[in-house]
C-alpha cells in the first residue's frame, strides 16, 4: 500500500519536472497512433521501417544539439558535421568487414574531432557557441565538398541493406541466429535495426553521461553557471565535452545517412536544415533554449514529432506545398506553452538576465 | 592558547585602486565561533572572498594551519576545509536537492554517481538540519527561500569542514531554523570547526559568538571576547570615522512640513518576502533618505515604486493618483513624472558601448522628435544643456560611455533622467564608487533640485550621505520602516542603532 502511493507520488513528481517531456510524448503517442490509423498498411513492419529509417538521422543530429542548448548555448555545426562524416563514410564503408569496422570507426572520430574543437574554440577561444559554430559549420561543409565534390560513393551494399530493414533481415544477411530463424529472435524480429540503433546510442552513450559528475555539470552550467563556480564543478571540462558528444552524435547521423543512401552528398542546404530541424526538435521535446532543463531522450522524442508530421502529407490529400506552413503552425504552437513562465516572473527586470 | 587555523597577515586587496582590504591581520581558532561585524562596505566580504578562493590577494599572505597557501578557487578552498555559504545562495535550481547537496563530489558506483546513495547522504544530512521534510528529489527551484538556506547548510555540512563560513547565512530563516543553526553551530564548535559568523543582527552574534572582530573601511580595527565591549561600544568602533564630506546647507523647513500635501505616499507596501508593509511619504523640496543596511528592501521598493515589480500590494498615492506604475515607461510618462537612478549604472543605467549623446537623450526621445523622427537640432540642444547642468567633463559628445570616469559615468545616468524633468527622482546609492569631488556635486545638485520643487527619495550605504543630505531618513529593517528620524535627530550612532535594529538611543 505504502509502495503504490509512494510510487504514485513519484510519477507526479515525475510529471510536474518534466512537464514538456512528458507533453511531447504525448503529442508523439497521438500523432504515430493516428497516423498508422489513417495509414492503409499501418500497423505494420514495412511502414515502421520506412519511417525509422527516414528518422534516424535527424533524430541523432537532434540528440546533437541537446547538448550544447543544455549548456545554454546552439551548435550551428551539427548539419554539417552531420554532412562531412557522412562523405568519409561514403569513402570508407566498403572492403573487408574490418576495413569497414574501421571506416565506420573512423567516421565516427571525425566527428568526434570535429566537435572537441569546437568545445576548445568555446571555452579557450571564448566565443560565442552559436558563432564559433557557424564559422565551424561552414569549414566542415568546406571539407565536405573537398572529399565528394560530386554526390555518390561506395558503401558496402550487405551493410546497408542489413542495417535499414528489420532485425530478421539482419540475422539473414549475416547469417546469424539461423538467418534470423531462432525461436529466441522471434520477439524481435520485426523490430527495424534503425530503430535499435537509435535506441542502443541512447543508452551507451547518454544515459551514462547523464549520471557522470560532467553530465551533471552541463546541466548545472545551464542552469546558473556562477552557482555550478561557486560549487567548484569543472566547466570548462563539461563544455568541451558536451561539443564533443554533439560532434559524436551528429557523425552518427552522418554514418547512418551514408548506410542508408549508400552514398556521400555534400549537400548545403542540407545541412542547413538538418542544424535548424535540430533546434525545431530540442525545443519540441521539452529542453529550454535557455539552458539547464531537458535532455537527449525528449530531442528524440521531438525529431519524431517532426518527422511524422511530414509523414502525415504522404497519405493525406495536402498540397506538399503546405507542409512548411503547416510544420511551422505546429511548432510555434509547441513553443507557446513554453512563455507561460513569464507570466509568473515577478521582477520584470529578470525577464532580461 | 590554540593556534590558529586560519590566519591573514598583512593582506590587502584593492578594486580598480580603491581599497577593499589593507594591512589586514586576522587570526580564527579552531572551536570558536567568531563574528566579524563591520558597516557596508567595511571590507566583510572581501576578507570572506579570499579565504573561499573567490578572490586573490594583491598582497600579504594567508596561511592555514600555520603553513601558507593560496587557493587558485573555490575548490581548492573546499579541498582544504574552508566551505563557505555565500549570501547569493550557490545553489543550481534545475537540479535536485539531492545533486545539489553532493554536487562536486557525489558518491559513485563503477563510475557513474550513484542516485541511491545520494538520496540517502542528502536525507541524511537533511536531518541533520532537522529539515526532514525536504524531498531530496525535489527541484531546488520549487522550494522557498528559507529552505534552500537550509539545503545550502546540508551542503556545506557535506563537505567536512574544517572553517565553515556563513555570511548572512540566517536571513531568511524562520524562527525554529535559526534555533537549528545555533545547535550546529554548538555541535560544530565542540568538534573543533572554526565558524565565521557574517550577520547584521546584533542579537544573533550575542547570542552565538565567542569572539568578535570589527572592521572598518578595509581594516581590522579590534579583535575582542565576547561580553568585553558593551553593544554601545561596538557601534562606535563600527563608526570610528570623520565625515570628511561637505554637504550643501540644509533649508530650514520646521512648521513647513505638515502643511504641503505630500507627492507620493506609501501605506502598507509589501512585495514577496523582502517588502514587509513598507510606510513612507515624500513631499516637493524634500530629500527623504532611506537608511539601513545593505538588503533590507531598500532596492526593492525603489525598484516598486519604479513599476519593475509586479504582484506589488499596498495602497500608494502618487500626484494624487491611486497605485503604482505598471512599467519604467508609465512612470516616466505619467502626469507625475518618475526617474530611477539604478544600482548598477554600468548595466542598468547605461549603454556603454553607445555614445554619451546616444544615452544622454535615450529616455527623451519623446521630447526631442517630430513624429516618428528625431530632430537632430533639438537632440544637440538638449545634450549640450544636460552636459553643462552636470558638467560633464568630455572629449566629444560621441565618444561612447564608457571611454569616461565612474564619476562621469554617473553624471551622465543623472542628466539623462533630469532630460524628462521628473517631479520624483529615486535614486538608489548614486555616489557608490565614484570620486570625492564629483560626491559633492551631487550634493549640491541633489539640493538644488529639491529647492525648485522637486521630491528625491535617496538610497545610501553610507550614513554619512544620510546624515548630510537627507531632511528626513526612514530606516529600513527587514523589508520595514523601524525607524524614522529628521533634522538633528540624524545622526550616526542612531542610524546605525536603527540598521541593527536596537534600541541604543533608548540607553
Amino acid at each position: 500500500m505504502k509502495q503504490s502511493s509512494t510510487r504514485s507520488s513519484d510519477l507526479k513528481r515525475w510529471l510536474s519536472q518534466n512537464t514538456g517531456f512528458a507533453a511531447a510524448l504525448l503529442l508523439f503517442a497521438i500523432l504515430f497512433l493516428t497516423y498508422n490509423v489513417l495509414h492503409p498498411r499501418g500497423f505494420s513492419s514495412a511502414v515502421a521501417i520506412q519511417n525509422a529509417n527516414e528518422t534516424v538521422a535527424i533524430a541523432f543530429v537532434a540528440m546533437a544539439q541537446t547538448l550544447p542548448v543544455l549548456i545554454g548555448g546552439l551548435d550551428l555545426s551539427v548539419g554539417a558535421v552531420m554532412t562531412l562524416t557522412n562523405c568519409v563514410a561514403s569513402e570508407l564503408l566498403t572492403g573487408s568487414p574490418l576495413q569497414i569496422l574501421l571506416g565506420a570507426v573512423l567516421t565516427l572520430l571525425t566527428g568526434t574531432l570535429f566537435g572537441f574543437m569546437n568545445g576548445c574554440i568555446v571555452v579557450y577561444g571564448r566565443i560565442q557557441p552559436i558563432i564559433a559554430t557557424l564559422a565551424t559549420g561552414a569549414v566542415a561543409i568546406g571539407l565536405a565538398l573537398l572529399i565528394r565534390p560530386k554526390p555518390g560513393g561506395n558503401v558496402d551494399d550487405d551493410l546497408s541493406w542489413a542495417l535499414t530493414n528489420s532485425v530478421w533481415d539482419l540475422a539473414d544477411t549475416y547469417g546469424f541466429a539461423d538467418g534470423g530463424e531462432a525461436w529466441w529472435l522471434r520477439p524481435f524480429a520485426d523490430i527495424p535495426v534503425p530503430f535499435l540503433l537509435v535506441v542502443v546510442v541512447a543508452v551507451i552513450v547518454w544515459v551514462p553521461f547523464r549520471r557522470s559528475v560532467t553530465g551533471r555539470t552541463v546541466y548545472a552550467i545551464g542552469s546558473a553557471e556562477g552557482a555550478a563556480y561557486m560549487s567548484g564543478l569543472p566547466i570548462q571540462r563539461a563544455k568541451i565535452t558536451a561539443f564533443t558528444l554533439a560532434g559524436f552524435l551528429a557523425a552518427c547521423g552522418g554514418l547512418y545517412l551514408a548506410i542508408q543512401t549508400s552514398s556521400g552528398n555534400a549537400d548545403v542546404q542540407q545541412a542547413g536544415a538538418y542544424t535548424l530541424n535540430s533546434i525545431a526538435a530540442v525545443v519540441l521535446g521539452g529542453t529550454s533554449l535557455l539552458g539547464g532543463t531537458g535532455g537527449a531522450i525528449a530531442s528524440l522524442v521531438g525529431a519524431m514529432i517532426l518527422r511524422v508530421i511530414s509523414f502525415y502529407f504522404r497519405i493525406l490529400d495536402i498540397d506538399p506545398l503546405l507542409q512548411p506552413l503547416i510544420e511551422g503552425l505546429v511548432l510555434l504552437t509547441a513553443v507557446s506553452f513554453g512563455a507561460f513562465r513569464t507570466l509568473r516572473v515577478k521582477n520584470q527586470l529578470d525577464l532580461f538576465r | 592558547m590554540t593556534e590558529a587555523i586560519v590566519e591573514y597577515r598583512g593582506v590587502s586587496k584593492y578594486f580598480a585602486g580603491i581599497r577593499a582590504l589593507e594591512g589586514v591581520d586576522f587570526k580564527c581558532r579552531p572551536g570558536s565561533v567568531h563574528a566579524i561585524l563591520g558597516e557596508n562596505g567595511a571590507g566583510k566580504s572581501t576578507l570572506i572572498k579570499i579565504m573561499a578562493g573567490v578572490l586573490q590577494p594583491d598582497a600579504g599572505t594567508l596561511l592555514m594551519e600555520g603553513k601558507e597557501v593560496s587557493f587558485a578557487g573555490p575548490q581548492a578552498a573546499v579541498n582544504a576545509g574552508i566551505v563557505c555559504m555565500f549570501q547569493e545562495l550557490s545553489l543550481i535550481p534545475d537540479l535536485s536537492v539531492a545533486d545539489n547537496i553532493s554536487i562536486s563530489s557525489p558518491p559513485r558506483r563503477f563510475g557513474l554517481i550513484d542516485r541511491r546513495a545520494q538520496v540517502s547522504r542528502a536525507e541524511e544530512l537533511l536531518a541533520r538540519v532537522r529539515c526532514e521534510d525536504v524531498d531530496p528529489n525535489a527541484l531546488v527551484r520549487e522550494l522557498s527561500l528559507s529552505r534552500r538556506q537550509m539545503v545550502e547548510i546540508a551542503k556545506a555540512l557535506g563537505r567536512n569542514p574544517k572553517v565553515l563560513i556563513l555570511d548572512e547565512a540566517t536571513s531568511a530563516l524562520t524562527a525554529r531554523d535559526v534555533r537549528t543553526v545555533y545547535g550546529l553551530l554548538g555541535e560544530l564548535k565542540d568538534a573543533g570547526v572554526a565558524s565565521l559568523f557574517i550577520s547584521h543582527r546584533m542579537h544573533e552574534v550575542e547570542a552565538l559568538c565567542d569572539t568578535l572582530s570589527v572592521f572598518r573601511n578595509g581594516r581590522h580595527i579590534e579583535t575582542f571576547q565576547k561580553g568585553e565591549k558593551s553593544e554601545r561600544e561596538i557601534v562606535r568602533l563600527m563608526i570610528g570615522r570623520d565625515v570628511d564630506a561637505q554637504f550643501p546647507p540644509k533649508p530650514d523647513r520646521t512648521g513647513e512640513a505638515s502643511t504641503t500635501e505630500p507627492i507620493l505616499e506609501v501605506t502598507g507596501l509589501k512585495w514577496g518576502n523582502r517588502l514587509n508593509g513598507i510606510d513612507l511619504s515624500l513631499r516637493r523640496g524634500e530629500i527623504v533618505g532611506l537608511g539601513g543596511l545593505d538588503g533590507q528592501g531598500q532596492k526593492e521598493l525603489l525598484l516598486a515604486l519604479f513599476g519593475v515589480l509586479k504582484d506589488v500590494e499596498g495602497d500608494v498615492l502618487i500626484g494624487g493618483q491611486k497605485g503604482l506604475p505598471s512599467s519604467p515607461a508609465t512612470a516616466k510618462n505619467a502626469a507625475t513624472r518618475m526617474a530611477l537612478v539604478p544600482e548598477d549604472r554600468k548595466t542598468e543605467g547605461l549603454m556603454l558601448d553607445m555614445s554619451i549623446a546616444d544615452n544622454l537623450l535615450v529616455s527623451s526621445f519623446g521630447k526631442i522628435s517630430r513624429g516618428p523622427f528625431i530632430d537632430p537640432g533639438r537632440a544637440a540642444a538638449e545634450i549640450r544643456k544636460g552636459i553643462a547642468k552636470l558638467q560633464i567633463k568630455i572629449g566629444s559628445a560621441d565618444d561612447p560611455v564608457m571611454t569616461l570616469s565612474g564619476g562621469n559615468q554617473q553624471k551622465v545616468v543623472l542628466a539623462k533622467w533630469l532630460m524628462i524633468d521628473p517631479d520624483i527622482i529615486l535614486l538608489n546609492d548614486p555616489t557608490r564608487g565614484i570620486d570625492v569631488g564629483t560626491k559633492q556635486e551631487i550634493y549640491r545638485l541633489m539640493r538644488e533640485l529639491a529647492n525648485e520643487g522637486k521630491a528625491i527619495l535617496f538610497y545610501s550605504s553610507d550614513y554619512a550621505e544620510l546624515i548630510g543630505c537627507c531632511d528626513r531618513v526612514s530606516v529600513l529593517y527587514g523589508g520595514q520602516v523601524v525607524s524614522e528620524q529628521s533634522g538633528d535627530g540624524i545622526t550616526e550612532e542612531s542610524l546605525v542603532a536603527a540598521s541593527l535594529n536596537i534600541g541604543v538611543e533608548a540607553a
